[in-house]
């Protein structure tokens, strides 16, 4: 079994447009949410959100593909190119280096909870708005599946090796890195990209999610509404963005020299089997998860130096996540340090595990714990004995650090990462 | 009022991410200007739009070109 080791980061968030912004962001706790721009809100609930900011998505993709694709590919495509330049496998011109890459032995999963519901909605607006004569643009179909941004991607540098998408709502990002480490671990790639995009800060999206109150409609004062664990915390705030990683065999990546930022240790995926979209009140699924991917990595609960959770700031999942927590770690619990990074890019549903393992690795590459903001009034319910970090980025080694995500259906995802020892 | 050979080139500039100088009367889409059969059909619905007309599947078959399309909808138009 080869191990599976971390080469290239690229992050997109409502905090920072690159690698260097988003650590900027997370070491001072700074908030990304603020009135939608994207569409007018005026009508709903929540008219706020994390939008990604000044960004130009052909700084880094092809200005042609740009008007094709939606947002979430787009997104892919522009993170993608940041870690395939830190991984030092393209040119300048970002174009795929073909003496560093093997194409048959190279693939992407790129993961999307939703995919391009923005272009689904346009286009049915417009149908609507037609005289009934259906005149769907021809590239709605491929806009709109969850599945195009890893075959953008592997369009984009010629990948011929394993390429899909997986599915499973605010963990599909956790699935598709699961998988793609497997790939490697399993001998079948030398090179997989992964990671996720999510980009439907839609009218679809906010008031679907409003209906299920799942969102914080927090609307004078959108900068702390994301406070996971705060006693008044009033659900999540919706996000957006892509966080993209380039995995390697550590033979691969030690033959051509390459840096390693991090080693994926283990994961594992569990189901509640419970409810569509409560989490299970004992936090069976999750526990189960965290042990499971301790036990695949080697890692004992003592080893373990941060968990970034899943923690959306809903009353329910947040305590449910906690439980888990102690459950799985025991006194252990207390000595590592907890932080939900929700609190400052918002949720970015399929994403979300993607751009919370670059913080994972962040904090591991930095020795750092990033903050849970917007911390006020504690939670008679959560345990103060839990270090849940709250509002200032703490100083502390990080060897190992455990990512949580959670989706509705029920699927748990749990990934570790390790600081990489020879 | 823009004539509509200059719509049309405007269209394709648009759509094709193109420069105008390569949108000459010659150009083919496909050979030419790059675009894959996706992006033809969405010229064709952008004409159609422009121009309020409907263009029949197998008129637009043979609308492979700029002046293709500049001759078929000088013909069409208005009419």
């Amino acid at each position: 079994m080869n191990r599976v080791v971390i080469t290239g980061i690229g992050a997109l968030t409502a905090i920072g447009n690159s690698v260097p912004e988003y650590l900027e962001g997370l070491r001072n706790g700074r908030s990304g949410a603020g009135p939608i721009t994207q569409f007018d809100a005026e009508q709903f609930k929540t008219q706020f959100a994390c939008e990604v900011k000044d960004w130009d998505p052909t700084t880094r993709v092809d200005k042609r593909e740009a008007r094709r694709q939606d947002r979430y590919t787009l997104m892919a495509l522009y993170s993608t190119d940041e870690a395939m330049r830190m991984a030092g496998l393209v040119d300048e011109e970002g174009n795929v280096l073909p003496s560093a890459v093997n194409p048959d032995r190279a693939g992407c999963i790129w993961a999307s909870g939703i995919g391009g519901l923005r272009s689904l909605e346009e286009q049915i607006e417009i149908f609507d708005a037609g005289n009934g004569t259906p005149r769907y643009n021809p590239f709605m179909i491929p806009r709109m599946i969850a599945n195009m941004g890893a075959g953008h991607v592997s369009m984009r540098y010629n990948l011929r090796g394993p390429s899909y998408a997986t599915v499973s709502a605010c963990a599909s990002a956790g699935h598709a890195m699961a998988a793609a480490a497997d790939d490697i671990r399993l001998g079948r790639a030398d090179v997989m990209i992964t990671g996720g995009s999510e980009g439907v800060i839609t009218k679809v999206a906010i008031g679907g999610f409003n209906s299920m109150k799942a969102l914080s409609t927090r609307n004078d004062d959108p900068a702390t509404a994301s406070r996971p664990y705060d006693a008044d915390r009033d659900g999540f705030v919706l996000g957006e963005g892509a966080g993209a990683f380039v995995l390697e065999s550590l033979e691969h990546a030690q033959a051509r020299g390459a840096t390693i930022i991090a080693e994926v240790a283990g994961y594992a995926a569990s189901s509640d089997a419970y409810h569509i979209s409560a989490p299970h009140p004992d936090g069976a699924g999750a526990k189960m998860a965290m042990l499971n991917a301790m036990e695949y990595a080697g890692v004992t609960p003592a080893e373990v130096d941060y968990i970034n959770t899943h923690g959306t700031s809903t009353p329910l999942g947040d305590t449910a996540e906690l439980k888990a927590i102690q459950l799985a770690f025991g006194e252990d619990a207390y000595q590592l340090n907890i932080s939900s990074t929700k609190s400052m890019t918002g949720h970015l549903l399929g994403a979300a595990a993607a751009i919370e393992a670059v913080a994972c690795v962040l904090a591991i590459q930095h020795n750092f714990v990033p903050p849970t903001i917007n911390h006020f009034t504690d939670d008679p319910d959560i345990d103060p004995r839990l270090k849940l970090t709250f509002n200032e980025a703490v100083e502390r080694p990080v060897d190992v650090a455990l990512s949580n995500t959670f989706g509705f259906g029920g699927h748990n995802s749990a990934t570790i990462f390790r600081r990489f020892k020879a | 009022m823009a004539s509509i050979e200059e719509k049309v080139k405007q269209i394709i500039v648009d759509k094709l991410g193109v420069d105008e100088s390569e949108v000459t009367a010659d150009a083919s889409f496909q050979n030419d200007l790059g675009a894959d059969s996706l992006d033809t059909v969405e010229l064709i619905m952008e004409f159609e739009k422009e121009f309020d007309i409907s263009i029949p599947d197998e008129q637009a078959e043979n609308i492979q070109t700029v002046g293709q399309a500049v001759t078929y909808l000088e013909s069409s138009v208005d009419k």
